[in-house]
């Protein structure tokens, strides 16, 4: 794995390949993702079906869709809460999250409603080796 | 009776005997039988009741025996529409379509061995866009009457609501597949009365997917499509109108008026009558709606050297990829036909489309003056929400039953238009196009006066 | 070959319009003009291409030879059956007694065609065994949305609504879900055993009172005969469901085994597979539904009726699921398919299954040595390798195919069914020859050693045709799909 692949261990993870950065505890906003292992899974992506800004979200809930060129993939969300910002780059170029999944390829900001929930998800260290008992 | 047990070289497969045998012997089998084992030997090699072979100097004999039985639109006068139309097919149309390369390719899905077919796709979807002033169109459905029932089902998917309003001046056959298509889905078809549009009868449309029109309608009347459209928006519903291609030669297209989906028969377009098919189903809508599609698109891109290319895109709409949550189970659609329209369009072009289109106007209207003034007989106004003038198609209603009328004109071997009489008494929906010569059209009313 | 001048193929329609030329003169008016109606209904711009006659031929006949196609390539396609389009079949279609006629003109003056399909119905039930059949749909998953239209409002009749769940193997073609969710049911995924049959403890599983029924392609889309095949049936039926057939394999089965005998209830027939209609580029097609007595009531609309007083006419059974389509069926690919079958009779329809099972062995066994066969036993009609020995060493199923378009090749199916990883699905059809099969052989086994020499000769593959490998990541993510002027 080379450093930009790594699953950087400021944030955590779920087994359906999503991440979750907490951006202000006070106010309990966070930023949602997808890992590099899915961007690589998927191949080129091509869209993304994602909830609107004021749409509520549940813990491993379903949350959307990411399309590549063959292939849809549902996604899921890593707690619940309410969306207050989507990506707004990814419409015209959902390649971002290809080239910069941790980062420019963000998917989502919430609110979230139980930041405990963040406790069930994987750390990174946790994440790297359940990708790797995935080959 | 041939039962298929002997041995028949037929001429379609290459394969003697001997190559046989020795394909066999490749295999370790003596017997084309042993390659059928796995199938449970009490159903194997069941009798099979058909008739013996025929050479292909008997089969022209057998075809053209049954099809002498049939009277084909250009043996008389004909003015019968209804869905079906009877318009001129340049000889470049069959010429084109019936060479090898197009007719015998399947699906594009190798683009790199396709690109005749994408190209030719990728313009289909450009006329079409331009001749409905739609922002995209697919590359068609199975024909004009399930086209406009998945656009009721689109429309379904798009607003997130599960109920159709249909005008009553739909075709009653498109409006039987609508409901064919929406009832095992659970979605409620409700028919409108077209006259009460914009007069407060459409004012349970409040939950209702798409406000489903025609133009013209099915009695041939244009109708008041921007009331249409606004009423459907306003009732938070999208407008979905099924819109004849010949027509939108000359009217404003429904695209102009805000229309959400315009679909259409695209028959009218150099394909023949044929007894009902194969056509092509015409289908457009907006940019936004792009996902919510039914059926193929072909997109322009480039390969890998810059060079400019045509693919089938958006593919995860489709039933290959996105299996029981797909946009619609189509896959096999009617290209060649497509194919057929791009070719038709491309030949008439912008003057030629247009003449067709003001042919078939003013037959129709000298028809319907000549009609009206006969005894006994008269014109029905301009059927439907009416912005005043009919196209192509009018109901004249008779003195006598219009099946009685028909069967007199055929006995002059005129074709007589469809009995509309359970709408309008005495009814007959009369269709005139570019076909009909005056001398036709005064043979019609001759008739139709002595009676 | 390149095309120089109005020739060439880049340009677009729109692109090569100039204004004032026609392709087309119409007679004048020979009646006189009425008033155009008010110009506000009337459009001022209609943005049609402006072009004579010769070049809209030497357009569309530059586009043509930018296609493969049957007549001018070998084109194994898996569950594809791309067979040759008897040339006879599109000259009796397009007779004027055929062609010319319109669909609501009165039986009386329909008879020729109503008898053609009438006596189609009867052919193709015998055919299948199952002897009511609708001619009325327009492809093949227009056929699956009847028939499953069919179960639904059989079952609804008998009271059964609880029967919500339609079960599909896993190898089934995306139109089966896709279709069963059309006509109102949940779908559940059945599991294939590792012989590519369906597993029956699965099966076993999901057939209880809310199975309505389940969904078989015969032989299924590994090219295999499910050999459990009657057990299938059996458990469905004691559950009380129904068993659909995808005809879209029958090219292996005619004359052999009929559905009816196996106990499916009703299936689809893709005429522009098995009975040799031309694909068209994507269509037309015809997915006429046969089925046993006790679905006849409910088959699509219309049906056409025998012989009485007034000879055939068209009918709806009594309790049909309604008008799936504008008119009748696609009249002119029915055309075809009874010319075929008139042509071949019997000996001639079981000649096809033979010799299309025998080419697809003779081929499988030609390569069994240098492609995995991931379901080792004797074949149907087509043979489903995996790429997996290849990918290991660099090229996988998607370049192989690619590859083979240089060697003069279409691709075969790839990547389907989907639980074959790097799959290759090879369907000779009866109507090649040896020599073509060998040599199609020889390509796939050359192409083994370049991807050893060269695998990049292989992965950047195609080379020689009219474009090279597509952007269309490009094409999804901004999607161009009509031309915009400028």
């Amino acid at each position: 794995m080379s450093p930009n692949d790594m699953n950087p261990n400021d944030r955590s993870y779920t087994r359906e390949h999503e991440w979750i950065i907490v951006e202000d505890a006070a106010s309990r906003r966070a930023q949602v993702g997808i890992t590099h292992y899915a961007q690589e899974q998927l191949g080129d992506i091509v869209y993304f079906e994602l909830p609107r800004v004021g749409d509520s979200l549940s813990h491993l809930g379903k949350m959307g869709e990411v399309e590549s060129v063959k292939a849809v993939s549902d996604l899921f969300s890593p707690v619940s809460g309410e969306v207050i910002e989507v990506n707004p780059g990814l419409g015209d170029q959902p390649e971002l999250t290809n080239n910069d999944p941790f980062g420019e390829g963000w998917l989502l900001r919430v609110t979230m409603s139980d930041p405990s929930e963040i406790d069930s998800l994987l750390s990174a260290e946790e994440y790297d080796a359940y990708i790797s008992g995935l080959h | 009776m041939d039962h298929g047990n002997g041995h028949f070289q037929s001429h379609y497969i290459p394969n003697t005997t001997g190559e046989q045998a020795g394909m066999l012997a490749s295999l370790g089998l003596s017997s084309i039988e042993e390659l059928f084992a796995d199938i449970p030997a009490e159903h194997r090699n069941p009798s099979l009741r058909l008739p013996a072979p025929m050479a292909e100097l008997e089969i022209q004999r057998e075809l053209g025996g049954l099809a002498g039985r049939n009277r084909p639109l250009g043996s008389g006068p004909s003015f019968l529409g209804a869905g079906s139309y009877h318009h001129f097919i340049p000889a470049i149309v069959k010429a084109l379509v019936t060479r090898g390369e197009f007719i015998t390719a399947y699906t594009p899905y190798q683009a790199e061995a396709s690109q005749g077919t994408l190209q030719v796709i990728y313009e289909f979807q450009t006329l079409i866009c331009n001749l409905y002033g739609m922002e995209v169109a697919n590359a068609g459905m199975y024909d004009g009457a399930t086209s406009l029932a998945e656009a009721a089902l689109m429309a379904c998917r798009v607003t997130r609501r599960e109920r159709v309003a249909a005008l009553d001046t739909v075709s009653p056959a498109y409006r039987s597949v609508i409901e064919a298509y929406c009832r095992p889905q659970q979605i409620e078809v409700a028919t409108v009365r077209s006259e009460d549009i914009g007069v407060g009868g459409e004012s349970n449309l409040s939950d209702t997917a798409c406000l489903v029109s025609q133009y013209p309608n099915f009695y041939g009347g244009i109708e008041d499509l921007g009331r249409l459209v606004e009423t459907a928006h306003s009732a938070g519903g999208l407008s979905v109108v099924s819109c004849d291609p010949i027509a939108a030669g000359m009217f404003r297209p429904p695209g102009d008026y805000g229309a959400d989906i315009v679909t259409g028969e695209g028959q009218p377009l150099g394909i023949p009558p044929s007894y009902g098919g194969p056509y092509v189903g015409l289908f457009a809508t907006k940019q936004e709606y792009i996902r919510q599609m039914p059926s193929r698109l072909s997109g322009r891109t480039v390969d890998r050297n810059g060079q400019t290319g045509y693919v089938l895109t958006l593919q995860t709409r489709e039933q290959h990829i996105r299996r029981e949550r797909a946009t619609s189970n189509i896959c096999t659609n009617e290209a060649l036909y497509a194919l057929a329209s791009t070719i038709y369009l491309a030949a008439l072009g912008k003057s030629g489309l247009r003449q067709v289109a003001e042919l078939c106007y003013h037959k129709s209207q000298y028809a319907a003056s000549r009609i009206a003034a006969l005894p006994g007989y008269s014109v029905a106004g301009y059927p439907g929400n009416g912005a005043g003038s009919f196209f192509r198609e009018f109901v004249a209603q008779c003195p006598a039953p219009p099946a009685e009328i028909n069967r007199r004109l055929m006995e002059r071997n005129i074709l007589g238009g469809l009995d509309v009489s359970d709408r309008y008494p005495n009814g007959m929906l009369l269709c005139v196009t570019e076909m009909n010569t005056r001398n036709e059209i005064e043979q019609l009313a001759d008739v139709l006066g002595a009676i | 070959m390149r095309q120089g001048g109005n020739r060439d193929t880049s340009k677009l329609l729109m692109e090569r319009s100039v204004p004032g030329r026609a392709g087309c003169v119409l007679p004048e008016c020979d009646v006189p003009s009425a008033p155009l109606p008010d110009g506000a209904l009337l459009r001022d711009e209609l943005p049609l291409p402006e072009l004579s006659e010769p070049e809209v031929v030497q357009y569309f006949t530059g586009l043509s030879q930018r296609n493969f196609s049957i007549d001018t390539h070998f084109y194994p396609l898996g569950s594809c059956t791309m067979k040759y389009n008897p040339k006879i079949n599109d000259e009796t279609a397009f007779l004027p007694g055929f062609a010319g006629i319109h669909p609501l003109q009165p039986a009386a003056q329909s008879q020729g065609a109503l008898e053609l399909l009438y006596r189609l119905q009867e052919f193709l039930g015998e055919i299948t065994g199952l002897p009511a059949v609708s001619l009325a749909t327009l492809a093949g998953a227009h056929g699956e949305l009847a028939g499953m239209l069919m179960v639904r409002a059989y079952l609804q009749a008998r009271g059964e609504t609880g029967r919500t769940k339609v079960a599909i193997p896993d190898s089934a073609h995306g139109t089966n879900p896709a279709s069963a969710a059309m006509a109102g049911f949940e779908v559940v995924e059945l599991a294939s055993n590792s012989q590519g049959n369906v597993d029956l403890e699965a099966l076993h599983e999901v057939a209880d009172d809310s199975l309505a029924g389940v969904m078989i392609t015969l032989p299924s889309t590994l090219g295999l005969f499910d050999t459990s095949i009657v057990e299938v049936c059996r458990i469905v039926h004691n559950a009380g469901g129904l068993v659909y057939g995808d005809g879209a394999n029958m090219n292996a089965l005619l004359g052999r085994v009929k559905l009816g005998d196996l106990g499916f209830d009703v299936a689809h027939l893709n005429l522009h597979k098995t009975f040799s209609t031309p694909h068209g580029g994507g269509g037309p097609g015809a997915g006429p539904v046969c089925a046993t007595e006790r679905l006849a009531p409910y088959l699509a609309a219309p049906v056409v009726a025998g012989a009485g007083a007034d000879g055939y006419r068209l009918t709806a059974p009594e309790s049909s699921i309604g008008k799936l389509a504008g008119f009748h069926g696609n009249f002119g690919v029915l055309v075809r398919a009874y010319t075929y079958i008139r042509t071949l009779g019997a000996a001639g329809i079981r000649s096809i299954s033979g010799n299309a099972v025998l080419n697809a062995n003779y081929m499988m066994n030609a390569l069994r040595d240098v492609y995995h066969l991931p379901y080792d036993r004797a074949c149907m009609h087509e043979a489903v390798f995996s790429a997996d020995w290849q990918k290991a060493r660099g090229a996988g199923g998607l370049e192989i195919a690619k590859r083979l378009l240089d060697y003069g090749f279409h691709a075969p199916t790839m990547y389907f069914p989907l639980i074959v990883p790097e799959c290759l699905m090879i369907e000779p059809t009866e109507s090649e020859t040896r020599e073509t099969i060998d040599e199609f052989v020889d390509a796939l086994k050359r192409i083994d050693g370049e991807i050893t020499q060269d695998a990049e000769l292989v992965r950047s593959a195609p080379h020689t045709t009219p474009v090279a490998r597509l952007d269309e990541a490009q094409a999804a993510r901004r999607p161009d799909l009509r031309w915009r002027g400028g």
